[in-house]
């Protein structure tokens, strides 16, 4: 057991922390972006629009990360028209490939979770909002998203944790998040207990940080 | 005090068996990535120059051999975790290595090179290398050369050297480097080889690459050590290794004696 070669390579473990961190929130950001509207229509009548939506929900949901990664990496390129295109540009770059990845897979979840916080809305406030005369927006506004959303932070907060252990993987795409610098010190010292004890911490770190942010976040909605 | 001395002498027996053992089977970890010297074909099975010499030095001391395939990255960890024996997987003989495991002589030496697109400029100074990519197989003595040579180079760290040649075909890569043998079979021989080249000279410093690709095994399995050296020298002097190697290179691939 020698953790001094943790202490020496520390910069490669603060790289891969800072790499981890803004992988993950971005892909986060984004995921909510898309899965706000998603989840939404995915309940509309029309199965123009809730049928792409389905397509893309069952798929990601459907497939494991690392295919989807696999697929947006090395799948991507073997297109010549994608290669010779401006996307190249963004496609070449490995963290582009993986914060796509990871946002449309974190996406894909989280429409999940506000479809059914949506569908579990009491049908009594949604009548009541009506009665008030409130438009439909007015209505997914006021009364629907404030209180479905409320309902759907234990559950997005375990996928935020999912997504943070999820993006373990972004290493096989020769990204140096916190497993990939693990890897990097394995692969130089020969010694995996340590190289991966110090990038377990780290991610503990992190997870430990989400759940008290949320439960902080929680606290606040009980008390209004 | 007989049962005593009955004991002592059932104890140093069973010890002094141990001590001298000569291995009848002997697991064997191999990568399987590397062609040509380790590959996985269709069916699963692994072939190519490691595996036949694996199959013959086994042969020569007839042992039972069985081969593991094994991930490049984890497989010091394992040999020592006691998922196998030896390590037969062009693995070179360095310093750092050998604070892990020990090694056998060598049975290959082969240079490292740059591969690059046709045409494309190469120096090997720090100064030119700096914001280029280059791929190189994790936990190799390529990776140490470039991470100690040209810390400014953008260094793309992959699991098997077939996945960096994927990158620098698609262009995500300019420079990858590996074993010049490796190179050969695994890109340049293969559809669009013939747009790749080598670049810069053949590289064979002793400080990063050591001496030659050796058997890894444990420290302590000196006898193990013994019989694969023996083995090594028998089958170089049958004609049993140049036969194997003629089945994939063209050149000398075991170097100076």
């Amino acid at each position: 057991m020698d953790f001094s070669i943790i202490v020496n390579e520390y910069q490669f473990y603060l790289e891969g922390l800072w790499t981890t961190t803004w992988l993950v929130a971005l892909a986060l950001l984004f995921g909510l972006l898309i899965a706000l509207p998603a989840g939404i229509l995915r309940s509309h009548e029309n199965w123009l629009i809730k049928g792409p939506i389905w397509a893309y929900m069952y798929f990601f949901r459907g497939t494991p990360l690392l295919v989807q990664l696999f697929l947006i990496y090395y799948g991507a390129a073997q297109f010549d028209v994608l290669r010779e295109s401006w996307l190249w540009y963004y496609f070449q770059e490995a963290w582009f490939c993986a914060l796509l990845a990871f946002s449309l897979n974190t996406g894909a979840y989280t429409a999940e979770i506000v479809r059914g916080v949506i569908s579990t809305m009491p049908a009594g406030e949604v009548e009541a909002a009506k009665a008030y005369g409130m438009s439909r927006w007015q209505t997914l506004r006021r009364i629907i998203l404030p209180n479905s959303l409320r309902r759907a932070l234990p559950a997005y907060s375990n996928e935020i944790i999912f997504m943070i252990h999820g993006s373990a993987i972004a290493g096989v795409v020769t990204i140096v998040d916190i497993t990939g610098a693990a890897r990097v010190v394995n692969a130089r010292y020969y010694a995996p207990f340590e190289a991966y004890l110090a990038a377990g911490i780290l991610y503990m770190c992190l997870t430990f940080s989400v759940i008290y942010a949320f439960k902080l976040w929680e606290k606040r909605y009980q008390h209004i | 005090m007989k049962k005593i001395t009955l004991l002592i002498a059932l104890f140093t027996f069973a010890f002094g068996t141990a001590q001298a053992k000569e291995w009848k089977q002997i697991r064997i970890g191999v990568e399987g990535a590397y062609p040509p010297f380790s590959q996985t074909e269709e069916d699963g099975s692994v072939t190519g120059f490691d595996i036949d010499i694996a199959n013959a030095l086994c042969a020569e001391m007839q042992a039972k051999c069985t081969l593991v395939k094994q991930d490049w990255d984890g497989i010091i960890p394992a040999l020592l975790g006691r998922k196998f024996d030896a390590i037969i997987a062009t693995m070179d003989i360095t310093e750092e290595r050998q604070k892990k495991v020990a090694f056998t002589n060598k049975y290959q030496h082969i240079p490292a090179r740059f591969v690059a697109l046709k045409g494309a400029d190469f120096v090997a100074t720090e100064e030119f290398m700096t914001d280029k990519k280059v791929g190189v197989q994790r936990a190799t003595t390529m990776d140490l050369y470039i991470s100690d040579n040209f810390p400014a180079a953008k260094i793309k760290r992959y699991g098997s050297a077939d996945e960096a040649y994927l990158d620098l075909k698609a262009g995500r890569l300019d420079y990858v480097m590996a074993d010049s043998a490796a190179i050969t079979d695994g890109l340049l021989m293969k559809e669009d080889g013939d747009k790749f080249a080598f670049v810069g000279p053949e590289l064979n410093d002793p400080q990063w690459f050591g001496y030659g690709a050796g058997i890894a095994i444990r420290k302590q399995d000196t006898d193990l050590a013994e019989q694969f050296n023996k083995a090594i020298t028998a089958i170089r002097a049958n004609g049993t290794y140049q036969k194997i190697q003629d089945k994939y290179f063209t050149f000398d691939v075991y170097g100076a004696e």
